[in-house]
């Protein structure tokens, strides 16, 4: 019965889906026209004239009007393919599957660093109101997300790497003198373990670990705060006062009770905070030399390079569509009163 | 999952992800160093073939360090031992020797007999003309370059026999022979290109651009697009001396704060792409060698469209050139990397030296009685651009420019212009009345650099300018020798108009600065402004 729901749960998500993504491929194709600048001069080189010019917005197909475009670009995306990107001169998908694994590990990490650090501060916070560590939890929160993500990252860099040494230097995903792990899932740490390489494992991981923290400061302020406020209402709620006047320990009220009661908007923030992550961290890709998805997505912009910018926008749209999706089913995890129904 | 165990795993787990991440970073490997050639730049590569549509200005590295031309540049050394090309010198690369026919119509190529592309396979005639032709037949810009040394058509291209390549002038100039040392004229594989052409690709554009064919110094080890491109040395190599090092990783790193950090704590050898501002303080420190060269034909420059309002008086443009601070933006926005150009002796060129000093300098009270006999007494307002890929420099420099202008009533909106867009309107739809502009030109002749930014119409005269002398004397010096009596003449007669008229108002030449550690030697500077890696070593 459950999983019959679970399954008809997926599949209203999915249909549901299908709107948004038909109205996003619409938009971003637009959108993307409508950015000032001329591709085809662009990429033409320093010196061309007007002749190559032309050369190479028929090569781009680009002297085609509108809709014939969009027809085009349509027909290609039904048989998978995001077109060619004409700055890295790869497919878009190719680009993609290559950039995309790099910018998930960072988050992935960035996000448990986060959750790791903001669910025991905020659970804290809200046990002990106006104690020092809710005033710890203040100052940790509004230093997080006051402080500019480069700014965070540069200092790092300059404290732990500059300074100190500790820190590998900032070259990317894995130090110059190690080769890639061979690809699987496109996550470094991932691969390097399915491959039984641990001196590899090692190196991907060092490397990881100071712009995850970077990211994670940033994100630490909503998943904190929101613990903190859900807890606090949860715990002056009066099924956790009976709890406590059953005599239940101190953790099974917290845990048990209070914390998986407080869990529904933590895990709301986490899906907000996780996509916005993904996108936005541009700034620590550049700091760290990251190949991420975000300095792809801005690149492509600043030229104009539409295959590549259409192709960023729908894999963050599918994207988005599985990430509501995990916390919808989540939700059902974590409160079966939710979801079933509708 | 079970609803228990996963708020344990959230709860309690988490703490767990602590851990590993307090472990000890994992110590870098030392194997390797000596004959590695680490490289920071803060560019990316986005092709292996310099004659694709769309490959950028970075990518020419490749073409320099994996591809071999015909010929190449000698080394000349500058006072302070600084090395960088010579322009006067052509010296062999794959052509052993070359010899101009009697009636001055065609050159022969006799082609190294040893020489062999990566495969082994040995480099032939047959090689240099495919390569040739591709060059003169894709379209873009490698046509517009060989165009340029007055290259246009196959049929100008021979291959006499297996080790011998004509090349027939459509007309003499003296623009063809460094044209061919520039990095387009590469020389391709053909054998291992055609195998990969196909009927839609005849030039192998497709497969080129991924897979190098070449015959250079350097092989392609890895490219991985937006983070490195590695070069691996070819033991074969018969074009010169074995370079210094086996390997040599270009690393992309964006930032160029991190670029600096990189270099200063030893882990890379040479940092490309740092602001002037660091070389200036890198310099200062003693610590590494920097090189700095002026890069030729070559200038930082305010551009005023002719053909504005105001701008359409010589007197009004004159007066901008006497109200810029050149002085504070030397020093604050260029950090004096550079060459001045202005405070010249004379409105008359002693010399045909190009660039050289205009003779400007900032007198606020000359600009007012300039402005006021032009009828601006009370001054007027004009919009400025700049480009903002070059904000590093050119944003302080936009600013003092507008604080000296509002010394003599000149106001000027500053307009920051993304760097993808300024090709489009500052070069295609020449919208900008006022702007900052930095154009070089690859063959170094005053006559080349009027060609592309003084003459109507061209891509780079951005302001608009037209001046029948300039128009015909241009056209008259382009091809001719430099030893010919009538030269020298007409190049004066060109700079002392462009002295007079200033639609483009110089500030300084630009050095290319280059950052290393003192045990890396070799380094060379080119005008085509990426690394040669072909003569560097590492003690």
């Amino acid at each position: 019965m459950a999983r019959r729901s679970t399954v008809a749960l997926i599949g209203g998500r999915l249909l549901q889906a299908v709107p948004s993504i038909a109205g996003v491929i619409i938009v971003t194709f637009i959108l993307t026209r409508a950015l000032p600048g001329d591709p085809a001069v662009y990429f033409a080189g320093p010196a061309a004239d007007a002749q190559s010019i032309e050369q190479v917005r028929q090569a781009l197909g680009l002297d085609r009007s509108l809709p014939e475009q969009f027809l085009i670009y349509l027909g290609d995306l039904f048989t998978g393919d995001l077109g060619q990107s004409i700055s890295t001169g790869r497919p878009v998908v190719e680009e993609l599957i290559r950039r995309m694994p790099a910018s998930l590990e960072l988050t992935f990490l960035a996000l448990l660093f986060s959750l790791s650090v903001a669910l025991p501060l905020g659970i804290l916070a809200a046990t002990r109101p106006n104690s020092w560590i809710d005033h710890l939890c203040r100052v940790v929160v509004t230093a997080g997300v006051s402080l500019p993500v480069f700014f965070t990252g540069l200092f790092l860099v300059y404290v732990f790497y500059f300074i100190l040494g500790i820190a590998p230097s900032p070259l990317g995903r894995i130090d110059i003198f190690y080769l890639d792990p061979p690809h699987v899932t496109g996550f470094f740490t991932i691969d390097s373990l399915l491959a039984g390489d641990i001196d590899t494992f090692g190196a991907a991981l060092a490397q990881l670990v100071l712009p995850a923290i970077t990211l994670g400061l940033f994100t630490l302020a909503p998943l904190a705060r929101m613990t903190r406020g859900a807890m606090l209402a949860v715990l002056s709620s009066d099924f956790i006062r009976t709890a406590r006047a059953s005599g239940l320990s101190r953790p099974t009220v917290l845990y048990t009770y209070a914390l998986r009661n407080a869990m529904l908007p933590i895990l709301t923030t986490l899906g907000m905070v996780f996509s916005f992550m993904l996108g936005s961290n541009v700034l620590v890709e550049k700091v760290f030399a990251w190949p991420g998805i975000g300095s792809f997505a801005i690149e492509a912009l600043i030229v104009s390079d539409y295959a590549a910018v259409q192709g960023f926008v729908l894999a963050m749209a599918f994207l988005y569509v599985a990430l509501n999706l995990v916390i919808d089913i989540l939700y059902t995890v974590v409160d079966p009163r939710i979801g079933l129904e509708g | 999952m079970d609803r228990r165990n996963f708020l344990k795993l959230t709860a309690y787990g988490a703490g767990a992800v602590a851990v590993p991440m307090l472990a000890p970073f994992g110590a870098p490997q030392a194997a390797g160093r000596a004959d590695t050639l680490l490289v920071v730049v803060g560019s990316t590569v986005n092709s292996m073939d310099i004659h694709r549509a769309g490959t950028n200005r970075p990518s020419y590295a490749i073409a320099v360090n994996l591809y071999d031309r015909l010929v190449g540049f000698g080394t000349k050394t500058l006072a302070d031992g600084t090395e960088m090309y010579d322009y006067q010198n052509l010296t062999p690369e794959l052509a052993e020797s070359w010899a101009f026919a009697a009636d001055g119509t065609s050159v022969t190529f006799k082609l190294k007999p040893d020489a062999v592309f990566w495969d082994g396979s040995p480099v032939t005639a047959e090689d240099v003309k495919w390569s040739f032709d591709r060059a003169v037949s894709v379209g873009g810009f490698p046509t517009t370059q060989m165009r340029a040394g007055l290259l246009e058509k196959p049929e100008q291209f021979t291959a006499v026999d297996e080790k011998t390549f004509r090349i027939d002038f459509l007309r003499p100039s003296k623009l063809t022979m460094p044209d061919l040392a520039v990095p387009v004229p590469i020389i391709i594989n053909s054998k291992v290109a055609k195998a990969n052409a196909t009927q839609d690709d005849p030039w192998a554009t497709e497969y080129l651009h991924r897979n190098p064919a070449g015959s250079g110094a350097f092989m392609l080890e890895r490219w991985d697009p937006g983070q490195q491109v590695v070069y691996k040395r070819f033991d074969d190599w018969k074009c010169g001396p074995l370079p210094g090092v086996e390997r040599v990783i270009m690393r992309e790193i964006p930032s160029s704060s991190t670029r600096r950090a990189l270099l200063e704590r030893g882990d890379a050898d040479i940092s490309l792409d740092l602001p002037p501002k660091d070389f200036a303080e890198l310099m200062a420190s003693g610590r590494y060698t920097v090189a700095a060269a002026p890069i030729e034909n070559s200038m930082i420059a305010i551009g005023l469209d002719t053909t504005y309002g105001p701008f359409q008086d010589k007197r009004v443009r004159q007066a901008v050139a006497y109200a810029i601070p050149y002085e504070q933006i030397f020093k604050q926005a260029a950090f004096e990397r550079g060459i001045p150009m202005w405070g010249g002796a004379s409105f008359e060129p002693a010399d045909i030296s190009w660039p050289q000093p205009f003779p400007y300098s900032t007198d606020y009270d000359k600009a007012k009685a300039l402005l006021a006999e032009a009828g601006y007494a009370d001054g007027f307002e004009v919009p400025f651009a700049f480009n903002l890929g070059f904000a590093q420099w050119s944003e302080p420099m936009a600013l003092l420019v507008q604080e000296g202008l509002g010394k003599v009533g000149i106001r000027t909106a500053v307009e920051k212009v993304p760097g993808a867009n300024w090709r489009t309107q500052v070069l295609i739809e020449k919208k900008w009345p006022m702007h900052i502009k930095n154009f070089g030109g690859w063959l170094n002749y005053p006559d080349y650099y009027a060609f592309w930014v003084y003459q109507d119409g061209r891509l780079f005269n951005s302001m608009k300018y037209r001046n029948e002398t300039v128009e015909t004397v241009t056209e008259e010096a382009l091809h001719l020798p430099v030893e010919h009596p009538d030269y020298a003449p007409k190049i004066k007669q060109l700079i002392a108009t462009f002295f007079d008229e200033v639609p483009l108002i110089p500030v300084f030449q630009p050095y290319l600065d280059v950052a290393m550690q003192p045990n890396v030697s070799g380094y060379k500077f080119y005008f085509h402004r990426q690394l040669d890696a072909r003569w560097l070593s590492k003690a």
